[in-house]
């Protein structure tokens, strides 16, 4: 459905998209993941057709953006970063009159209005002036303005930047509504936005893709080794040595005590589960078996990892960046 | 030609949703009907002096008012073209207008088309007072008719000056000053043309926006004015969507 191969975008002497390549299918929802200034914004610019690129293509719904730009266009619906709305107009008179240069027939222009209104929940500001919308509600009128006309690709530059928690998950809701029938490019620094939304992972960084993967297998291919995390009441005892001495177990370190409960981490060789062995040996000690589960690498473990430099994980190995990344926690 | 017109349309009730309409169309009654006024006075005497003489009310009267009420869109005009770019780049609605579907011809035109619809507004007003010249007057109505059109041209070429300059700036300000600076040289570039040689002199003549209208308010149509008002706003407009793009190209 979108096509990106070898886009490159300078601005002079700055380069703020390096060489990019990928594809989202029909139906996907891709997270577009980086740091401030990794080039998100830039890539959608470029994906519009707001502005070509100095290099590559980009093919949008089947038309390439530089010889069909207003047939990818029609197809496009895109909210930029701040709500591109007109002060003097009402919402209603806004929204209509996108639907008009979005080219929507006569007949249904007020029923699609009134639809996208319903969809992003701000049917009951139609009649306010834009100027006075809270920057929620200005986000969301963004957000029914690409939604107008169903368009076959939605390409959102942080459709969550600026809502309160509640409005929040209404449009995380919304946008996973749109799995299948539609496809989404939505760029965010919000991890746990991505892992909840997102079928696909573009991290990127400094204009380079650093990862492309789902987010389930992005956590585990850099996690190295398993980890469990085990809570056993040993009575006193240190239940450390004896479990470091099981087959396949690598380290244990202490995690924490409380109460002569002990809680520890395990790692494992890769690719093996000793989960079993693990809690046959507590149990067979005749020590209380509390808590057994496997530790995780979050989402934002990853993306520091993959975009700080640090990093020694392997995926990583490209990466450039130097500064700290600053994570939006929520 | 739908799109156009949704801009057009757009432009033009943004226009009158904030205060520029009704201040330009405001300063612009009060000032011309002030020059109506004073040069009807001044033809008043005139015609008791001229004593039984034919006098011209066309001649002596209309055309001297329009010629002189020309000078009013020149301080009206950047007023209304300075925010059609400038804004649009300043609040990022721009990029709403770049995304959709429409060519970037598609979209000077409607703004072109939009700030011409105040204009238009604007010379409407002038009709009361025109009419009224009908109702105690017998002045002809092909010279008012050829000057009506002799000024819709004119206004078209300073707003497609204003146009282009609003598309270079993110600032209405500097749009605006410039615009105005722009129309006034413009304005006055033949007052030195008798100073000059044979060919500068012409050529200085010929640049002169105003001194094209001349002709108009006589109820003269000259091709070579209609070829040189069509070929200045066209310019113009060309220009703007150059400017549009080179601005996409550096992002």
């Amino acid at each position: 459905m979108i096509e990106v191969q070898h886009l490159t975008k300078r601005y002079g002497p700055f380069t703020a998209v390096d060489d990019i390549s990928f594809t989202v299918d029909k139906g996907e929802i891709l997270g577009f993941l980086g740091p401030n200034g990794a080039g998100k914004t830039t890539t959608m610019r470029v994906l519009t057709g707001y502005m070509p690129p100095t290099e590559g293509t980009a093919v949008v719904a089947g038309y390439s953006l530089l010889d069909k730009p207003i047939e990818a266009k029609r197809r496009t619906g895109y909210l930029p970063e701040t709500p591109p709305l007109y002060p003097d107009m009402t919402v209603r008179e806004y929204l209509e009159f996108c639907a008009r240069i979005k080219g929507l027939p006569r007949a249904d222009r007020k029923a699609r209005v009134s639809s996208a209104m319903e969809r992003t929940r701000v049917a009951d500001m139609a009649a306010r002036h834009c100027a006075k919308l809270s920057k929620g509600y200005r986000q969301r009128v963004g957000l029914a303005q690409a939604l107008l006309g169903n368009p076959e690709v939605l390409i959102l530059d942080e459709p969550t930047a600026g809502l309160d928690p509640k409005q929040i998950n209404e449009t995380r809701q919304l946008i996973k509504e749109l799995r299948g029938d539609h496809t989404v490019i939505l760029s965010t620094h919000i991890l746990p936005e991505v892992s909840q939304t997102c079928t696909r992972v573009v991290i990127i960084n400094k204009g380079k893709v650093v990862a492309v993967d789902t987010p389930d297998n992005l956590t585990s291919r850099l996690r190295g080794s398993e980890t469990m995390y085990v809570q056993v009441d040993a009575m006193g005892a240190d239940p450390g040595g004896t479990l470091a001495g099981l087959a396949g177990v690598t380290k244990v370190t202490a995690a924490d005590t409380r109460d002569g409960v002990v809680g520890l981490e395990v790692e494992s060789e890769t690719g093996r589960d000793v989960r079993r062995e693990l809690a046959a040996a507590i149990v067979g000690r005749g020590w209380g078996l509390l808590e057994l589960r496997p530790m995780r690498m979050s989402l934002e473990d990853v993306f520091l990892k993959l975009t700080t430099q640090e990093s020694d994980a392997p995926a990583a190995s490209d990466v450039v960046a130097s500064e700290q990344v600053e994570v939006a926690h929520e | 030609m739908s799109n156009i017109l949704a801009i057009a349309r757009k432009e033009l009730s943004a226009y009158f949703a904030s205060p520029i309409a009704y201040v330009v169309i405001g300063f612009f009654a009060l000032m011309f009907g002030f020059f109506f006024y004073s040069l009807l006075l001044y033809f008043d005497r005139q015609s008791l002096q001229a004593a039984g003489q034919a006098v011209n009310v066309n001649e002596q009267f209309l055309r001297p008012v329009f010629l002189n009420a020309t000078v009013i869109f020149l301080f009206v005009l950047p007023l209304v073209t300075m925010r059609t770019y400038s804004e649009e780049k300043r609040s990022g609605t721009i990029e709403l207008l770049l995304t959709a579907p429409l060519t970037d011809l598609q979209i000077i035109l409607g703004k072109f088309l939009g700030a011409m619809g105040l204009y238009a507004a604007m010379l409407a007003i002038t009709l009361v007072h025109v009419g009224l010249l009908f109702v105690f007057g017998n002045p002809e109505w092909r010279p008012v008719v050829t000057t009506y059109l002799g000024l819709l041209l004119m206004g078209g070429c300073f707003i497609s000056v204003g146009l282009l300059i609003s598309s270079l700036t993110k600032n209405q300000i500097v749009a605006g000053m410039i615009t105005f600076g722009v129309f006034l040289m413009l304005w006055v570039i033949n007052w030195i043309a008798s100073f000059m040689g044979p060919t500068t002199q012409q050529v200085l003549n010929y640049l002169s926006i105003t001194d094209h209208l001349d002709d108009f308010t006589k109820g003269i149509i000259d091709t070579k004015h209609l070829v040189y008002y069509v070929s200045f706003i066209t310019f113009g407009l060309f220009l703007t969507a150059r400017s549009v793009d080179t601005e996409r190209w550096r992002g």
